[in-house]
C-alpha cells in the first residue's frame, strides 16, 4: 500500500512551503486588499519562475509534464499562504480544463503562454442561484455566445475564459468583441471576482461536452479540497499560536479545556479532510471508477473542516480576531470563496449519495 | 499511489488466506448459541493459530513471538476479519496483559509459565485498572497491596473490567505507597482470578448486557514473584500496557450499522414526495457519515502506508475512537428519525424496515463506546496535549502525598 505523496512530491512540498513563507508573507495579501489589481505581479512572475505555471502542462507545449500529486501539494501550499495570485484560476482550474479537454489547437495557442506566464486564464462556472456548472441559460449559436456569468475569479485578469454552457465547456478570450468584463463584490477581498457579459461574442467550446465539464467538476473539487486543506491547518496553526501566548485569568488560554477541545476539533476534522483528499488525489491520479465518491467526500471534508477552523481561529483570537488588521479574516472569507464558487454542502452531498447509491446497486448485482 | 500490497506482503497475504481457507473447519457458522459455545468456539480457534505461528505475530521470538512486522500483524487481522472468527475473548489478554507480563515479568519462569498458555488460548487475562474513584484519572486508584513477608495483600475494588468473569488471570494495578504524590506509589502485579478473596460481580450495562464487571479483592495473596516492574514503578509499567494495545482498530466495527445501511433505510421510507433518500437533508446527513466513516478507514490506509514503507506513522490515528463513536450514535438517532415514531418500537414490534432494529442497539450501545477506552473528553486531552503540543490540566493533587489530596477532598 502507498497512500502517501512520494519523496519527490514532499520535495517539492518543503520548497514551496520555504518559498511561500519568505516571499509570500500575508501583508502582501493585506496589500493586495486594498490594492487596484488583485495580483502581486512580481510574486506571480516569480512562482512563474519556478516552474509552478508549467508543471502539469505536457512537453511539448512547454510544461514539465508532472503529475497531478505535485499539484495537489502546490495547491495546498498555496491555500496556507492566501497567496494574492491567480494560481487557482490559472493554474488548478483553467490550465487543467485545457489539458483535459481543450482542442488541439486550443492547446496550442495557450499551454505555452500559461506554461511561461504571457497569459493568464480563468474559469466561470457560476450562474444565478443554481450550483456551479449544473445550469446554464447562456445563448450559444454558430460559435457566438450570449449572457452572463458572476462571480468570475480573477476574470479582470484573465486573457482568456473557460465557462460552462449547459451542453459543456467554452472558451472565451477576453479582448474579443462582445466580451466585457465587470468588478464584481464578494466576500473574498484578495481573490478578487468579475462579471462576464457576452453579446454575441465569439466562443469555442472545448471537448468532450457534458461529460467533460462533469468530469472537470471533480478535478477541481479535488484540487480546491487540497486548497482548502492548506487554509484549515494555517487557520487551526494561528489559532494554536495564539491560544499558546494569551494569557487570560494567570494562565494561557491554551490550558483550558473549552480551548484544547475546540483545537482538538480542528485537528480531527483536518486530519478526515486531508485523508479525504488523499483519496481524491489517487482517484485523480489513477482515473479511478471511484473519482465522483472521492472527489465529493474531498471536497465536502475538506469545505467542512476550512469553515470549522477559518471560524474558530477568529473565535479564539476573541476581539483582535475581528479587528480589520488581525489576519483571520483572510481565511474566514477565504472558506466562503472555495465553498461557494464550486456548489455548496447540498450539491456535493447530492452528487455524493447519488454515487453511493450507483456502487450500493452495482454491488447487490 | 496505490492500495496494492508490495511484493513481500502479498506473499504473506496469500499464505494466511490460504491457511484460513484450509482452517475454516474450526470457525463458527453464524451466531453462538450461549456463552459457553462462544467460549468453546475461541478456544478451537485460538489453538489452531498458535499451532501455525499466527499469535504474537511482532512479539520477539524470544518470548515465542513469530518477530514480524506490524504490517504481517495488520495483513493477519484483515484476513481474520473477512471471516466470522471469534477473536474477542482473547483481545485485551493478548493484545495489552501479555506484552506487559513478557516485558515487565521479573524472571524467565514467569514468562514460560504465562505466556505459551495465553498464546494457545488456554488461559484468559483481564486488565483490572479502573475503579470507582479512578476512570479517567487512572492514578487515582485506591486498591491497597501491603507486603508481608515474600507475599503481597491485596484489598479493594476494581469495575468495568471486561471479561473478568471469563478470566483465569489478570494485570492488577495497586497502591503499595500511599505517602508519596499519586503516581509514584502504584505497582502492578499478576492476579490469579480463582485464588480465594476474589469476587467478580457482573454489571448489567444499560444495553441488557453484561460484557463486564466489578471485581472484589478481600485478603487476596499474591507472592512478590507475580510482580511485573519495580515496585512504585507501576505507572510506567501500566502506559506499557495501554502502549502495546492492539494497533488502532481499523474504525467501525463491521457489525455496525453506517452509510450503507442508512440509504438502504431511508430510501424504503416513503413520503408523499418520493422517499427520505430523495431529500436534501438526509443526503447531506449520509454524506457526513460518509465523512467520517470513510475518512477514519481512509486515516488508516496513510497509518499502514507509513508502517508498509517503514516510516513511522504520524499521529492521525489518534482521531480514531473519538470520531466512531460518535458517528455511531448521531447515525443511530438520525435512523430512527427517519422513522418517526414507528422509530421507537424494538424487537418484535418494530416496523419491518430495513437495518432499523441495528441502528436501535448500536444507538444504544454507542453510548457506551464514547466513554470505553477513553471517553470523548480525554481522547480530545490526548490529542491537544500530546499532539498539538498545548499544556496538561492544572492537577493540584500531583506534586502532594496520596494520603494527603485524599484528606484534601482532591
Amino acid at each position: 500500500m502507498n497512500f502517501q505523496f512520494s519523496e519527490e512530491a514532499e520535495a517539492l512540498r518543503d520548497q514551496a512551503r520555504r518559498f511561500l513563507e519568505d516571499r509570500s508573507p500575508r501583508d502582501k495579501a493585506r496589500a493586495v486588499m486594498t490594492a487596484e489589481s488583485g495580483i502581486d505581479k512580481a510574486l506571480w512572475s516569480e512562482i512563474v519562475g519556478l516552474g509552478w505555471t508549467a508543471l502539469r502542462i505536457p512537453e511539448a507545449h512547454g510544461g514539465l509534464g508532472l503529475s497531478v500529486l505535485e499539484l495537489c501539494v502546490l495547491a495546498e501550499e498555496i491555500g496556507r499562504a492566501v497567496s494574492p495570485v491567480p494560481f487557482t484560476s490559472s493554474v488548478l482550474l483553467a490550465t487543467e480544463a485545457l489539458i483535459a479537454a481543450g482542442t488541439e489547437a486550443q492547446k496550442a495557442k495557450w499551454l505555452p503562454k500559461l506554461a511561461d506566464g504571457s497569459a493568464i486564464g480563468a474559469v466561470a462556472l457560476s450562474e444565478g442561484t443554481a450550483p456551479p456548472g449544473s445550469r446554464s441559460a447562456i445563448q450559444i449559436a454558430g460559435g457566438k455566445a450570449s449572457g452572463s456569468k458572476a462571480p468570475v475569479q480573477d476574470g479582470a485578469l484573465a486573457d482568456f475564459i473557460i465557462f460552462s454552457g449547459a451542453d459543456g465547456l467554452y472558451l472565451v478570450e477576453t479582448k474579443a468583441a462582445g466580451v466585457q468584463i465587470d468588478p464584481v463584490e464578494t466576500m473574498d477581498l484578495v481573490r478578487r471576482s468579475a462579471r462576464l457579459t457576452l453579446t454575441d461574442a465569439p466562443v469555442e467550446p472545448l471537448d468532450g461536452g457534458r461529460a467533460a465539464l462533469e468530469k472537470f467538476l471533480q478535478s477541481s473539487a479535488v484540487l480546491l479540497a487540497f486548497e482548502g486543506l492548506g487554509g484549515a491547518d494555517m487557520a487551526m496553526e494561528m489559532a494554536l499560536a495564539y491560544a499558546k501566548e494569551r494569557v487570560a485569568f494567570g494562565r494561557k488560554i491554551a490550558g483550558y479545556q473549552a480551548v484544547k477541545h475546540r483545537l482538538a476539533d480542528m485537528y480531527i476534522k483536518n486530519q478526515l479532510a486531508r485523508s479525504h483528499a488523499y483519496y481524491g488525489a489517487w482517484a485523480l491520479l489513477t482515473d479511478a471508477s471511484e473519482l465522483v465518491q472521492a472527489a465529493a467526500g474531498a471536497r465536502l471534508a475538506a469545505m467542512d473542516a476550512f469553515q470549522f477552523a477559518a471560524e474558530e481561529n477568529v473565535q479564539l483570537h476573541g476581539g483582535i480576531g475581528f479587528t480589520w488588521e488581525s489576519d483571520c479574516q483572510f481565511f474566514y472569507r477565504r472558506a466562503r470563496l472555495l465553498t461557494l464558487m464550486l456548489g455548496a454542502k447540498a450539491h456535493w452531498a447530492d452528487v455524493l449519495v447519488r454515487s453511493l447509491e450507483q456502487r450500493n446497486t452495482m454491488m447487490a448485482a | 499511489m496505490d492500495f496494492e500490497d508490495t511484493p513481500e506482503e502479498a506473499a504473506y497475504r496469500a499464505q494466511v488466506r490460504a491457511w484460513i481457507e484450509a482452517n475454516k473447519d474450526a470457525l463458527p457458522e453464524g451466531d453462538y448459541g450461549s456463552r459457553a459455545e462462544s467460549v468453546a468456539a475461541a478456544k478451537k480457534w485460538q489453538a489452531r493459530k498458535y499451532e501455525a505461528g499466527y499469535v504474537g505475530i511482532t512479539w520477539p521470538k524470544a518470548v515465542g513471538g513469530q518477530g514480524g512486522t506490524a504490517m504481517q500483524q495488520i495483513i493477519f487481522n484483515q484476513e481474520e476479519a473477512r471471516y466470522n472468527a471469534p477473536t474477542g475473548l482473547y483481545a485485551i489478554g493478548l493484545g495489552m496483559c501479555i506484552p506487559t507480563v513478557f516485558t515487565h515479568g521479573l524472571s524467565p519462569d514467569i514468562a514460560q509459565r504465562y505466556v505459551p498458555v495465553a498464546m494457545k488460548g488456554e488461559e484468559v487475562w483481564c486488565q483490572l485498572f479502573s475503579e470507582p474513584a479512578a476512570g479517567s484519572d487512572l492514578a487515582g486508584i485506591r486498591t491497597r497491596a501491603e507486603r508481608d513477608g515474600d507475599e503481597w495483600v491485596i484489598n479493594g475494588q476494581k469495575v468495568w473490567t471486561s471479561g473478568a468473569h471469563l478470566s483465569d488471570f489478570g494485570i492488577v494495578v495497586t497502591r503499595t505507597d500511599p505517602n508519596v504524590p499519586k503516581h509514584k506509589g502504584l505497582t502492578m502485579f499478576i492476579v490469579d482470578m480463582k485464588a480465594p478473596g476474589v469476587e467478580v460481580r457482573p454489571i448489567k450495562q444499560m444495553s441488557g448486557g453484561s460484557e463486564f464487571n466489578e471485581v472484589f479483592f478481600t485478603d487476596v495473596r499474591i507472592k512478590d514473584t507475580h510482580r511485573l516492574g519495580e515496585v512504585g514503578e507501576g505507572w510506567k509499567v501500566s502506559l506499557t500496557t495501554l502502549m502495546h494495545e492492539r494497533l488502532a482498530v481499523g474504525g467501525k466495527p463491521a457489525s455496525v450499522p453506517g452509510v450503507k445501511e442508512m440509504i438502504e433505510l431511508a430510501k424504503a421510507i416513503d413520503l408523499a414526495e418520493g422517499t427520505a433518500l430523495e431529500q436534501s437533508h438526509v443526503r447531506q446527513r449520509v454524506a457526513d457519515a460518509y465523512i467520517a466513516d470513510q475518512g477514519i478507514a481512509l486515516t488508516r490506509m496513510r497509518t499502514i502506508s507509513a508502517l508498509s514503507s517503514g516510516r513511522t506513522p504520524g499521529p492521525e490515528s489518534s482521531i480514531s475512537k473519538v470520531v466512531v463513536a460518535k458517528t455511531m450514535q448521531d447515525v443511530g438517532s438520525f435512523a430512527a428519525d427517519l422513522c418517526e415514531s414507528a422509530g421507537l418500537m424494538m424487537g418484535e414490534d418494530a416496523p419491518s424496515l430495513p437495518h432499523l432494529s441495528r441502528f436501535q442497539t448500536s444507538y444504544i450501545g454507542a453510548a457506551g463506546l464514547r466513554i470505553a477506552g477513553g471517553t470523548d473528553e480525554i481522547l480530545r486531552n490526548i490529542i491537544a496535549e500530546r499532539v498539538l503540543g498545548l499544556p496538561g490540566e492544572i492537577r493540584p493533587d500531583k506534586d502532594i502525598p496520596f494520603s494527603e489530596a485524599t484528606k484534601l477532598g482532591l
